[in-house]
Protein backbone atom coordinates (compact mmCIF):
# COMPACT_ATOMS: atom_id res chain seq x y z
CA UNK A 1 0.00 0.00 0.00
CA UNK A 2 1.36 3.44 -0.92
CA UNK A 3 0.59 5.71 1.99
CA UNK A 4 -0.43 9.18 0.87
CA UNK A 5 -0.59 10.52 4.39
CA UNK A 6 0.83 8.86 7.46
CA UNK A 7 1.75 9.33 11.08
CA UNK A 8 4.77 7.78 12.77
CA UNK A 9 5.17 7.63 16.57
CA UNK A 10 2.98 10.69 17.04
CA UNK A 11 2.29 11.92 20.57
CA UNK A 12 0.19 15.00 21.36
CA UNK A 13 0.08 16.45 24.86
CA UNK A 14 -1.97 19.16 26.53
CA UNK A 15 0.12 20.30 29.44
CA UNK A 16 1.06 17.14 31.27
CA UNK A 17 -1.74 15.04 29.81
CA UNK A 18 -1.09 12.84 26.79
CA UNK A 19 -4.16 13.04 24.59
CA UNK A 20 -3.02 11.19 21.48
CA UNK A 21 -0.52 8.41 20.91
CA UNK A 22 -0.37 6.91 17.42
CA UNK A 23 2.60 4.65 16.65
CA UNK A 24 1.53 4.15 13.05
CA UNK A 25 -1.33 5.40 10.91
CA UNK A 26 -1.47 5.22 7.12
CA UNK A 27 -4.01 6.57 4.69
CA UNK A 28 -3.64 5.01 1.24
CA UNK A 29 -3.80 7.15 -1.88
CA UNK A 30 -7.38 7.41 -3.09
CA UNK A 31 -9.03 5.82 -0.09
CA UNK A 32 -11.69 7.28 2.20
CA UNK A 33 -10.86 6.45 5.79
CA UNK A 34 -13.37 7.16 8.56
CA UNK A 35 -12.14 7.80 12.08
CA UNK A 36 -14.84 6.72 14.52
CA UNK A 37 -14.82 7.26 18.23
CA UNK A 38 -16.66 8.70 21.20
CA UNK A 39 -16.45 12.37 22.23
CA UNK A 40 -13.09 13.16 23.76
CA UNK A 41 -11.39 10.21 22.06
CA UNK A 42 -8.93 12.51 20.30
CA UNK A 43 -10.53 12.40 16.83
CA UNK A 44 -10.40 16.13 16.19
CA UNK A 45 -6.85 16.34 17.53
CA UNK A 46 -5.86 13.55 15.14
CA UNK A 47 -7.40 15.51 12.27
CA UNK A 48 -5.66 18.72 13.37
CA UNK A 49 -2.35 16.89 13.29
CA UNK A 50 -3.09 15.38 9.86
CA UNK A 51 -4.17 18.81 8.55
CA UNK A 52 -0.82 20.23 9.75
CA UNK A 53 -2.65 22.63 12.04
CA UNK A 54 -1.10 21.20 15.19
CA UNK A 55 2.47 20.05 15.52
CA UNK A 56 2.76 16.88 17.63
CA UNK A 57 5.06 16.88 20.65
CA UNK A 58 6.74 13.78 19.22
CA UNK A 59 6.74 11.94 15.93
CA UNK A 60 6.22 12.80 12.29
CA UNK A 61 3.43 13.51 9.85
CA UNK A 62 4.39 12.33 6.37
CA UNK A 63 2.96 13.21 3.00
CA UNK A 64 3.97 10.85 0.20
CA UNK A 65 6.41 9.28 2.65
CA UNK A 66 8.31 12.51 3.35
CA UNK A 67 8.20 14.17 6.81
CA UNK A 68 6.39 17.49 6.59
CA UNK A 69 8.34 19.39 9.25
CA UNK A 70 9.36 22.84 7.99
CA UNK A 71 7.19 22.61 4.85
CA UNK A 72 3.80 22.96 6.56
CA UNK A 73 2.48 25.94 4.59
CA UNK A 74 3.29 24.59 1.13
CA UNK A 75 1.96 21.13 2.05
CA UNK A 76 -1.20 22.56 3.63
CA UNK A 77 -1.83 24.12 0.23
CA UNK A 78 -2.04 20.60 -1.22
CA UNK A 79 -4.77 19.73 1.27
CA UNK A 80 -8.22 20.99 2.20
CA UNK A 81 -10.28 20.66 5.35
CA UNK A 82 -13.97 20.89 6.16
CA UNK A 83 -14.97 21.39 9.77
CA UNK A 84 -18.19 21.03 11.72
CA UNK A 85 -18.69 24.81 11.66
CA UNK A 86 -18.49 26.15 8.09
CA UNK A 87 -17.13 29.50 9.42
CA UNK A 88 -17.77 31.39 6.22
CA UNK A 89 -16.29 34.85 5.96
CA UNK A 90 -18.32 38.04 5.81
CA UNK A 91 -18.33 38.16 2.00
CA UNK A 92 -20.33 36.59 -0.81
CA UNK A 93 -20.66 32.83 -1.25
CA UNK A 94 -18.66 33.15 -4.46
CA UNK A 95 -15.85 35.01 -2.71
CA UNK A 96 -15.84 32.46 0.10
CA UNK A 97 -15.41 29.59 -2.36
CA UNK A 98 -12.71 31.52 -4.18
CA UNK A 99 -10.71 32.35 -1.05
CA UNK A 100 -8.38 29.33 -0.95
CA UNK A 101 -7.55 29.80 -4.63
CA UNK A 102 -6.68 33.48 -4.04
CA UNK A 103 -4.46 32.51 -1.10
CA UNK A 104 -2.62 30.13 -3.46
CA UNK A 105 -2.20 32.82 -6.09
CA UNK A 106 -4.29 31.04 -8.75
CA UNK A 107 -4.91 33.42 -11.71
CA UNK A 108 -8.25 35.24 -11.71
CA UNK A 109 -9.66 33.64 -14.87
CA UNK A 110 -8.95 30.12 -13.65
CA UNK A 111 -10.37 30.96 -10.23
CA UNK A 112 -13.68 32.11 -11.70
CA UNK A 113 -14.07 28.99 -13.84
CA UNK A 114 -13.29 26.61 -10.99
CA UNK A 115 -15.59 28.45 -8.58
CA UNK A 116 -18.47 28.31 -11.10
CA UNK A 117 -17.97 24.58 -11.63
CA UNK A 118 -18.00 23.71 -7.91
CA UNK A 119 -20.87 26.04 -7.04
CA UNK A 120 -22.88 24.21 -9.69
CA UNK A 121 -21.67 20.77 -8.49
CA UNK A 122 -23.01 21.45 -5.00
CA UNK A 123 -26.14 23.14 -6.41
CA UNK A 124 -25.42 26.51 -4.80
CA UNK A 125 -24.84 28.55 -7.98
CA UNK A 126 -28.07 30.39 -7.16
CA UNK A 127 -26.50 31.59 -3.88
CA UNK A 128 -23.30 32.93 -5.48
CA UNK A 129 -24.03 36.59 -4.69
CA UNK A 130 -25.57 35.99 -1.26
CA UNK A 131 -23.61 36.84 1.87
CA UNK A 132 -21.93 33.85 3.48
CA UNK A 133 -23.46 35.02 6.76
CA UNK A 134 -27.08 34.65 5.63
CA UNK A 135 -27.35 30.95 4.79
CA UNK A 136 -29.04 27.97 6.39
CA UNK A 137 -26.84 25.34 8.05
CA UNK A 138 -27.13 23.00 5.06
CA UNK A 139 -26.38 25.76 2.53
CA UNK A 140 -23.38 26.94 4.54
CA UNK A 141 -21.98 23.42 4.70
CA UNK A 142 -22.43 23.04 0.92
CA UNK A 143 -20.40 26.24 0.50
CA UNK A 144 -17.80 24.83 2.86
CA UNK A 145 -17.58 21.61 0.79
CA UNK A 146 -17.36 23.58 -2.48
CA UNK A 147 -14.65 25.77 -0.89
CA UNK A 148 -12.64 22.61 -0.15
CA UNK A 149 -13.20 20.73 -3.43
CA UNK A 150 -12.49 23.81 -5.59
CA UNK A 151 -8.89 23.53 -4.36
CA UNK A 152 -8.67 20.09 -6.03
CA UNK A 153 -6.74 18.87 -2.99
CA UNK A 154 -4.60 15.77 -2.87
CA UNK A 155 -5.90 15.11 0.63
CA UNK A 156 -9.27 16.11 2.04
CA UNK A 157 -9.84 16.15 5.80
CA UNK A 158 -13.38 16.28 7.14
CA UNK A 159 -14.14 16.82 10.84
CA UNK A 160 -17.76 15.88 11.57
CA UNK A 161 -19.00 18.16 8.77
CA UNK A 162 -22.63 17.12 9.13
CA UNK A 163 -23.02 16.76 12.89
CA UNK A 164 -24.78 20.13 13.29
CA UNK A 165 -27.30 19.44 10.51
CA UNK A 166 -30.79 17.99 10.70
CA UNK A 167 -31.25 14.37 9.65
CA UNK A 168 -32.70 14.86 6.12
CA UNK A 169 -30.06 17.49 5.20
CA UNK A 170 -27.41 15.26 6.68
CA UNK A 171 -28.48 12.32 4.55
CA UNK A 172 -28.80 14.23 1.29
CA UNK A 173 -25.48 16.02 1.78
CA UNK A 174 -23.85 12.75 2.84
CA UNK A 175 -25.00 11.11 -0.39
CA UNK A 176 -23.71 14.04 -2.45
CA UNK A 177 -20.37 13.91 -0.67
CA UNK A 178 -20.13 10.16 -1.31
CA UNK A 179 -20.72 10.86 -5.01
CA UNK A 180 -18.10 13.61 -5.20
CA UNK A 181 -15.56 11.54 -3.27
CA UNK A 182 -16.04 8.68 -5.72
CA UNK A 183 -15.82 11.03 -8.76
CA UNK A 184 -12.69 12.83 -7.64
CA UNK A 185 -10.94 9.84 -6.07
CA UNK A 186 -9.41 12.20 -3.53
CA UNK A 187 -7.67 10.71 -0.49
CA UNK A 188 -9.94 11.56 2.42
CA UNK A 189 -10.00 11.21 6.20
CA UNK A 190 -13.47 11.61 7.64
CA UNK A 191 -13.89 12.06 11.39
CA UNK A 192 -17.33 11.17 12.69
CA UNK A 193 -19.13 9.64 15.62
CA UNK A 194 -21.88 8.41 13.32
CA UNK A 195 -21.45 4.71 12.45
CA UNK A 196 -23.90 4.85 9.56
CA UNK A 197 -22.08 7.78 8.00
CA UNK A 198 -18.78 5.93 8.35
CA UNK A 199 -20.27 2.77 6.84
CA UNK A 200 -21.74 4.73 3.91
CA UNK A 201 -18.71 6.84 3.04
CA UNK A 202 -15.58 4.97 4.03
CA UNK A 203 -13.50 2.18 2.51
CA UNK A 204 -11.76 1.65 5.83
CA UNK A 205 -12.52 2.59 9.40
CA UNK A 206 -10.22 3.44 12.29
CA UNK A 207 -11.67 3.35 15.79
CA UNK A 208 -10.08 5.80 18.20
CA UNK A 209 -10.65 5.65 21.96
CA UNK A 210 -8.70 7.22 24.81
CA UNK A 211 -6.29 8.81 22.36
CA UNK A 212 -5.25 5.50 20.82
CA UNK A 213 -6.25 3.77 17.61
CA UNK A 214 -7.81 0.52 18.71
CA UNK A 215 -8.46 -0.98 15.31
CA UNK A 216 -8.06 -0.07 11.63
CA UNK A 217 -9.47 -2.15 8.81
CA UNK A 218 -12.02 -2.47 6.04
CA UNK A 219 -15.34 -1.08 7.22
CA UNK A 220 -17.21 -4.42 7.13
CA UNK A 221 -14.42 -6.17 9.03
CA UNK A 222 -14.23 -3.60 11.83
CA UNK A 223 -18.02 -3.60 12.17
CA UNK A 224 -18.37 -7.39 12.32
CA UNK A 225 -15.04 -8.45 13.81
CA UNK A 226 -14.10 -5.83 16.44
CA UNK A 227 -10.68 -6.23 18.02
CA UNK A 228 -11.76 -5.51 21.58
CA UNK A 229 -14.70 -4.67 23.81
CA UNK A 230 -14.37 -0.89 23.33
CA UNK A 231 -14.42 -1.20 19.55
CA UNK A 232 -17.30 -3.68 19.76
CA UNK A 233 -19.35 -1.27 21.84
CA UNK A 234 -18.56 1.61 19.54
CA UNK A 235 -19.27 -0.06 16.22
CA UNK A 236 -22.72 -1.10 17.39
CA UNK A 237 -22.21 -4.72 18.37
CA UNK A 238 -25.27 -4.98 20.61
CA UNK A 239 -24.35 -8.15 22.46
CA UNK A 240 -20.93 -8.45 24.08
CA UNK A 241 -20.88 -11.22 26.69
CA UNK A 242 -18.16 -13.25 28.41
CA UNK A 243 -18.16 -16.88 27.28
CA UNK A 244 -16.37 -20.08 28.28
CA UNK A 245 -15.10 -22.40 25.54
CA UNK A 246 -16.53 -25.91 26.01
CA UNK A 247 -15.33 -27.54 22.78
CA UNK A 248 -13.31 -26.41 19.82
CA UNK A 249 -12.84 -28.65 16.84
CA UNK A 250 -12.75 -28.24 13.06
CA UNK A 251 -13.29 -24.50 13.28
CA UNK A 252 -16.51 -24.88 15.25
CA UNK A 253 -16.41 -23.58 18.83
CA UNK A 254 -19.07 -24.43 21.39
CA UNK A 255 -19.39 -21.88 24.18
CA UNK A 256 -21.20 -21.53 27.46
CA UNK A 257 -22.68 -18.04 27.61
CA UNK A 258 -24.65 -17.41 30.78
CA UNK A 259 -26.90 -20.41 31.04
CA UNK A 260 -27.03 -21.02 27.25
CA UNK A 261 -24.88 -22.83 24.75
CA UNK A 262 -23.80 -21.07 21.59
CA UNK A 263 -21.98 -22.42 18.52
CA UNK A 264 -19.57 -20.20 16.66
CA UNK A 265 -17.37 -20.59 13.60
CA UNK A 266 -13.85 -19.48 14.53
CA UNK A 267 -10.92 -21.00 12.67
CA UNK A 268 -7.87 -21.69 14.82
CA UNK A 269 -9.47 -20.36 18.00
CA UNK A 270 -7.39 -21.57 20.98
CA UNK A 271 -8.44 -19.46 23.95
CA UNK A 272 -10.42 -20.90 26.88
CA UNK A 273 -12.41 -17.78 27.47
CA UNK A 274 -13.75 -15.21 25.08
CA UNK A 275 -16.05 -12.27 24.60
CA UNK A 276 -18.94 -13.24 22.38
CA UNK A 277 -19.99 -10.48 19.96
CA UNK A 278 -23.24 -10.47 18.03
CA UNK A 279 -24.58 -7.66 15.86
CA UNK A 280 -28.30 -6.92 16.46
CA UNK A 281 -29.15 -7.21 12.75
CA UNK A 282 -27.74 -10.78 12.60
CA UNK A 283 -30.37 -12.07 15.03
CA UNK A 284 -33.79 -13.25 13.84
CA UNK A 285 -36.64 -13.28 16.36
CA UNK A 286 -39.73 -15.47 16.32
CA UNK A 287 -42.54 -15.41 18.85
CA UNK A 288 -42.92 -18.35 21.22
CA UNK A 289 -40.92 -21.59 21.06
CA UNK A 290 -40.82 -22.13 17.30
CA UNK A 291 -37.71 -20.82 15.56
CA UNK A 292 -37.91 -19.31 12.08
CA UNK A 293 -36.86 -22.10 9.68
CA UNK A 294 -33.30 -21.30 8.57
CA UNK A 295 -29.80 -22.70 8.35
CA UNK A 296 -28.90 -20.98 11.64
CA UNK A 297 -27.22 -23.30 14.14
CA UNK A 298 -28.21 -21.30 17.20
CA UNK A 299 -31.80 -21.10 18.44
CA UNK A 300 -32.15 -19.68 21.96
CA UNK A 301 -35.37 -19.36 23.88
CA UNK A 302 -35.89 -16.26 25.93
CA UNK A 303 -38.15 -13.51 27.16
CA UNK A 304 -38.39 -9.90 25.96
CA UNK A 305 -37.05 -7.61 28.69
CA UNK A 306 -37.01 -4.18 27.07
CA UNK A 307 -37.99 -2.57 23.78
CA UNK A 308 -36.36 0.60 22.44
CA UNK A 309 -37.66 2.36 19.35
CA UNK A 310 -35.04 4.13 17.18
CA UNK A 311 -37.04 5.61 14.29
CA UNK A 312 -38.10 2.77 11.99
CA UNK A 313 -35.88 0.33 13.89
CA UNK A 314 -36.73 -1.39 17.16
CA UNK A 315 -34.10 -2.78 19.54
CA UNK A 316 -35.38 -5.79 21.45
CA UNK A 317 -33.44 -6.68 24.61
CA UNK A 318 -34.14 -10.28 25.60
CA UNK A 319 -32.95 -12.65 28.30
CA UNK A 320 -31.83 -15.80 26.47
CA UNK A 321 -29.71 -17.18 29.28
CA UNK A 322 -27.62 -14.07 28.75
CA UNK A 323 -28.65 -10.53 27.71
CA UNK A 324 -29.09 -10.39 23.94
CA UNK A 325 -29.95 -7.41 21.73
CA UNK A 326 -31.75 -7.90 18.42
CA UNK A 327 -32.85 -5.38 15.83
CA UNK A 328 -36.13 -5.66 13.93
CA UNK A 329 -38.30 -3.23 12.03
CA UNK A 330 -41.19 -1.56 13.75
CA UNK A 331 -43.53 -3.31 11.35
CA UNK A 332 -42.11 -6.74 12.24
CA UNK A 333 -42.51 -5.84 15.89
CA UNK A 334 -46.21 -5.18 15.34
CA UNK A 335 -46.70 -8.30 13.18
CA UNK A 336 -44.95 -10.52 15.72
CA UNK A 337 -46.98 -8.95 18.52
CA UNK A 338 -43.90 -8.66 20.74
CA UNK A 339 -44.05 -6.83 24.04
CA UNK A 340 -42.23 -6.94 27.35
CA UNK A 341 -42.60 -10.42 28.82
CA UNK A 342 -43.29 -12.12 25.45
CA UNK A 343 -41.55 -15.47 24.98
CA UNK A 344 -39.30 -15.49 21.88
CA UNK A 345 -36.81 -17.66 20.08
CA UNK A 346 -33.67 -15.91 18.86
CA UNK A 347 -31.85 -17.52 15.94
CA UNK A 348 -28.43 -16.66 14.55
CA UNK A 349 -25.80 -18.32 12.44
CA UNK A 350 -22.59 -19.66 13.91
CA UNK A 351 -20.77 -17.44 11.39
CA UNK A 352 -22.49 -14.35 12.81
CA UNK A 353 -20.73 -14.86 16.14
CA UNK A 354 -17.41 -13.09 16.54
CA UNK A 355 -15.13 -14.14 19.39
CA UNK A 356 -12.56 -11.94 21.06
CA UNK A 357 -10.08 -14.18 22.90
CA UNK A 358 -9.58 -13.27 26.55
CA UNK A 359 -6.72 -15.67 27.31
CA UNK A 360 -4.69 -18.06 25.24
CA UNK B 1 -26.89 84.82 28.50
CA UNK B 2 -25.69 87.85 26.55
CA UNK B 3 -22.10 86.70 26.89
CA UNK B 4 -22.97 83.35 25.33
CA UNK B 5 -25.06 84.74 22.44
CA UNK B 6 -22.55 87.43 21.63
CA UNK B 7 -19.84 84.77 21.71
CA UNK B 8 -21.72 82.44 19.38
CA UNK B 9 -22.56 85.28 16.93
CA UNK B 10 -18.94 86.43 16.89
CA UNK B 11 -17.78 82.81 16.49
CA UNK B 12 -19.85 82.35 13.33
CA UNK B 13 -18.51 85.66 12.02
CA UNK B 14 -14.93 84.40 12.54
CA UNK B 15 -15.76 81.10 10.88
CA UNK B 16 -17.44 82.84 7.96
CA UNK B 17 -14.58 85.29 7.49
CA UNK B 18 -12.13 82.47 6.78
CA UNK B 19 -9.66 83.64 9.44
CA UNK B 20 -6.29 82.30 8.33
CA UNK B 21 -5.02 81.53 11.83
CA UNK B 22 -8.16 79.55 12.70
CA UNK B 23 -7.84 77.33 9.63
CA UNK B 24 -4.11 76.90 10.20
CA UNK B 25 -4.79 75.70 13.74
CA UNK B 26 -7.51 73.37 12.45
CA UNK B 27 -5.23 71.87 9.81
CA UNK B 28 -2.45 71.40 12.38
CA UNK B 29 -4.91 69.65 14.73
CA UNK B 30 -5.94 67.32 11.92
CA UNK B 31 -2.36 66.56 10.96
CA UNK B 32 -1.11 65.99 14.51
CA UNK B 33 -4.10 63.92 15.67
CA UNK B 34 -4.42 62.08 12.32
CA UNK B 35 -0.73 61.09 12.45
CA UNK B 36 -1.06 60.02 16.09
CA UNK B 37 -4.16 57.94 15.24
CA UNK B 38 -2.30 56.31 12.32
CA UNK B 39 0.66 55.42 14.54
CA UNK B 40 -1.67 54.22 17.30
CA UNK B 41 -3.41 51.95 14.76
CA UNK B 42 -0.14 50.36 13.68
CA UNK B 43 0.96 49.81 17.30
CA UNK B 44 -2.51 48.99 18.66
CA UNK B 45 -3.47 46.46 15.97
CA UNK B 46 -0.08 44.73 16.21
CA UNK B 47 -0.07 44.53 20.01
CA UNK B 48 -3.83 43.81 20.09
CA UNK B 49 -3.47 40.89 17.66
CA UNK B 50 -0.59 39.46 19.69
CA UNK B 51 -2.62 39.74 22.92
CA UNK B 52 -5.74 38.27 21.31
CA UNK B 53 -4.06 35.31 19.61
CA UNK B 54 -1.00 34.41 21.63
CA UNK B 55 -0.89 32.68 24.98
CA UNK B 56 2.14 33.59 27.06
CA UNK B 57 2.97 34.03 30.73
CA UNK B 58 1.89 37.47 31.89
CA UNK B 59 -0.75 37.86 29.17
CA UNK B 60 -3.50 38.67 31.66
CA UNK B 61 -1.30 41.31 33.29
CA UNK B 62 -0.59 42.79 29.84
CA UNK B 63 -4.31 42.95 29.01
CA UNK B 64 -4.99 44.60 32.39
CA UNK B 65 -2.25 47.16 31.69
CA UNK B 66 -3.78 47.92 28.27
CA UNK B 67 -7.21 48.34 29.84
CA UNK B 68 -5.70 50.65 32.45
CA UNK B 69 -4.00 52.55 29.63
CA UNK B 70 -7.39 53.15 28.02
CA UNK B 71 -8.10 55.57 30.87
CA UNK B 72 -4.65 57.14 30.96
CA UNK B 73 -4.86 60.82 32.13
CA UNK B 74 -3.44 62.95 29.27
CA UNK B 75 -1.69 65.25 31.70
CA UNK B 76 0.30 62.32 33.12
CA UNK B 77 1.21 61.22 29.59
CA UNK B 78 2.24 64.80 28.86
CA UNK B 79 4.42 64.92 31.94
CA UNK B 80 6.20 61.63 31.12
CA UNK B 81 6.73 62.54 27.44
CA UNK B 82 7.91 66.03 28.43
CA UNK B 83 10.46 64.57 30.85
CA UNK B 84 11.67 62.14 28.18
CA UNK B 85 12.00 64.87 25.54
CA UNK B 86 13.23 67.62 27.86
CA UNK B 87 16.57 69.01 26.75
CA UNK B 88 18.35 67.32 29.65
CA UNK B 89 16.08 64.22 29.43
CA UNK B 90 16.94 60.79 27.96
CA UNK B 91 15.73 61.77 24.47
CA UNK B 92 16.62 65.47 24.76
CA UNK B 93 19.21 65.24 21.99
CA UNK B 94 16.37 64.69 19.50
CA UNK B 95 15.26 68.31 20.07
CA UNK B 96 11.61 67.39 19.83
CA UNK B 97 10.20 69.22 22.85
CA UNK B 98 7.73 71.98 21.83
CA UNK B 99 7.38 70.60 18.31
CA UNK B 100 4.36 69.02 16.56
CA UNK B 101 6.33 65.73 16.58
CA UNK B 102 6.33 65.77 20.39
CA UNK B 103 2.56 66.27 20.32
CA UNK B 104 2.19 63.34 17.91
CA UNK B 105 4.20 61.16 20.30
CA UNK B 106 2.10 62.17 23.31
CA UNK B 107 -1.20 61.68 21.49
CA UNK B 108 0.00 58.30 20.16
CA UNK B 109 0.69 57.20 23.75
CA UNK B 110 -2.86 58.28 24.67
CA UNK B 111 -4.58 56.65 21.66
CA UNK B 112 -2.56 53.43 21.34
CA UNK B 113 -3.99 51.69 24.46
CA UNK B 114 -7.52 52.52 23.22
CA UNK B 115 -6.84 51.01 19.79
CA UNK B 116 -5.12 48.00 21.43
CA UNK B 117 -8.02 47.42 23.80
CA UNK B 118 -10.61 47.65 21.03
CA UNK B 119 -8.51 45.34 18.82
CA UNK B 120 -8.21 42.70 21.57
CA UNK B 121 -11.99 42.83 22.05
CA UNK B 122 -12.75 42.78 18.29
CA UNK B 123 -10.44 39.86 17.51
CA UNK B 124 -11.45 38.03 20.69
CA UNK B 125 -15.08 38.14 19.53
CA UNK B 126 -14.28 36.21 16.33
CA UNK B 127 -15.02 32.46 16.39
CA UNK B 128 -12.02 30.68 17.93
CA UNK B 129 -11.98 28.10 15.12
CA UNK B 130 -11.68 30.78 12.40
CA UNK B 131 -7.89 30.95 12.46
CA UNK B 132 -7.34 27.18 12.03
CA UNK B 133 -9.95 27.26 9.26
CA UNK B 134 -8.02 30.00 7.45
CA UNK B 135 -4.73 28.14 7.87
CA UNK B 136 -6.44 25.01 6.53
CA UNK B 137 -7.52 27.01 3.48
CA UNK B 138 -3.83 27.66 2.83
CA UNK B 139 -3.34 31.07 4.45
CA UNK B 140 0.13 32.11 5.55
CA UNK B 141 0.44 33.83 8.93
CA UNK B 142 0.24 37.29 7.31
CA UNK B 143 -2.68 36.32 5.08
CA UNK B 144 -4.48 34.94 8.14
CA UNK B 145 -3.91 38.20 10.05
CA UNK B 146 -5.14 40.30 7.12
CA UNK B 147 -8.28 38.14 6.76
CA UNK B 148 -9.17 38.24 10.46
CA UNK B 149 -8.67 42.02 10.51
CA UNK B 150 -11.05 42.27 7.56
CA UNK B 151 -13.54 40.10 9.43
CA UNK B 152 -13.27 42.36 12.48
CA UNK B 153 -13.36 45.57 10.39
CA UNK B 154 -16.58 46.91 11.92
CA UNK B 155 -15.45 46.84 15.55
CA UNK B 156 -12.01 48.02 14.39
CA UNK B 157 -13.66 51.14 12.95
CA UNK B 158 -14.78 51.84 16.51
CA UNK B 159 -11.11 51.65 17.49
CA UNK B 160 -10.27 54.33 14.91
CA UNK B 161 -13.09 56.55 16.18
CA UNK B 162 -12.04 56.13 19.81
CA UNK B 163 -8.36 56.69 19.00
CA UNK B 164 -8.94 59.84 16.93
CA UNK B 165 -11.49 61.16 19.43
CA UNK B 166 -9.04 60.77 22.32
CA UNK B 167 -6.14 62.30 20.38
CA UNK B 168 -7.90 65.34 18.97
CA UNK B 169 -9.71 66.25 22.20
CA UNK B 170 -6.88 65.96 24.70
CA UNK B 171 -5.32 69.19 25.90
CA UNK B 172 -3.05 68.48 28.86
CA UNK B 173 -0.38 66.55 27.01
CA UNK B 174 -0.34 68.89 24.00
CA UNK B 175 0.12 71.89 26.26
CA UNK B 176 2.98 70.27 28.15
CA UNK B 177 4.98 68.88 25.22
CA UNK B 178 3.91 71.37 22.52
CA UNK B 179 3.96 74.56 24.54
CA UNK B 180 1.06 76.11 22.60
CA UNK B 181 3.39 78.18 20.42
CA UNK B 182 1.42 80.30 17.94
CA UNK B 183 2.07 79.26 14.35
CA UNK B 184 4.03 76.18 15.48
CA UNK B 185 2.35 73.95 18.02
CA UNK B 186 -1.00 75.58 18.66
CA UNK B 187 -3.87 73.19 18.02
CA UNK B 188 -7.63 73.53 18.53
CA UNK B 189 -7.71 72.43 22.18
CA UNK B 190 -4.74 74.48 23.33
CA UNK B 191 -6.01 77.51 21.38
CA UNK B 192 -9.38 77.23 23.16
CA UNK B 193 -7.62 77.14 26.54
CA UNK B 194 -5.55 80.20 25.66
CA UNK B 195 -8.50 82.21 24.35
CA UNK B 196 -10.70 81.33 27.33
CA UNK B 197 -7.92 82.24 29.74
CA UNK B 198 -7.72 85.69 28.10
CA UNK B 199 -11.49 86.10 28.35
CA UNK B 200 -11.82 86.00 24.53
CA UNK B 201 -14.84 83.72 24.44
CA UNK B 202 -15.86 84.31 20.83
CA UNK B 203 -12.73 82.73 19.29
CA UNK B 204 -12.86 80.02 22.01
CA UNK B 205 -16.43 79.17 20.97
CA UNK B 206 -15.52 79.30 17.27
CA UNK B 207 -12.61 76.91 17.79
CA UNK B 208 -14.79 74.64 19.95
CA UNK B 209 -17.42 74.50 17.20
CA UNK B 210 -14.71 73.48 14.70
CA UNK B 211 -13.39 70.83 17.12
CA UNK B 212 -16.85 69.35 17.66
CA UNK B 213 -17.60 69.45 13.92
CA UNK B 214 -14.33 67.69 13.19
CA UNK B 215 -15.03 64.88 15.65
CA UNK B 216 -18.62 64.70 14.39
CA UNK B 217 -17.57 64.45 10.74
CA UNK B 218 -14.98 61.72 11.37
CA UNK B 219 -17.54 59.71 13.34
CA UNK B 220 -20.22 60.37 10.72
CA UNK B 221 -18.05 58.93 7.95
CA UNK B 222 -16.97 55.90 10.00
CA UNK B 223 -20.48 55.22 11.30
CA UNK B 224 -21.77 55.48 7.72
CA UNK B 225 -19.22 52.86 6.64
CA UNK B 226 -20.22 50.61 9.56
CA UNK B 227 -23.93 50.86 8.77
CA UNK B 228 -23.42 50.25 5.06
CA UNK B 229 -21.33 47.17 5.85
CA UNK B 230 -23.92 45.85 8.28
CA UNK B 231 -26.75 46.32 5.80
CA UNK B 232 -24.83 44.59 3.01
Amino acid sequence: MTAKLSLRDVVVRRGEAEILRVPQFDVAAGEVLAVLGPNGAGKSTLLQVLALLERPAEGDVRLDGEPVRGRELSLRRRMAAVFQEPLLLDRTVEANVELGLSLRGVPRGERAARVRRWLARFQIDGLARRSGRHLSGGEAQRVSLARAFVLEPEVLLLDEPFSALDQPTRESLGNELAGVLAETGVTAVFVTHDRDEAARLAHRVAVLAGGQIRQVGPTAEVFTRPADETVAAYVGVGTVEPAKVLESAGGLVVLQVGSSRVEAVAEGFTANEALLCLRPEDIVLAPGDAAVPSSARNHLRGVVQQVTTLGAEVRVHADCGFPLVASITRRSMEELGLEIGSPITASFKATAVHLIPLNR
Amino acid sequence: MGLIWDGVREAFRILGSGDREVWEITLRSLLVSGSATGLALVIGIGVGAALAFRRFPGRNLAVTLVNTGMGLPPVVVGLVVAIMLWRSGPLGSLNLIYTPAAMVIAQTVIAAPLVTGFTVAALGALPPRLRPQLYALGASRLQMLWLVLQEARLPLLAAIMAGFGAAVSEVGASLMVGGNLGGETRVLTTAVVLAARRGEFAPAIALSIILLTLVFLVNLVLTGVQLRERQS
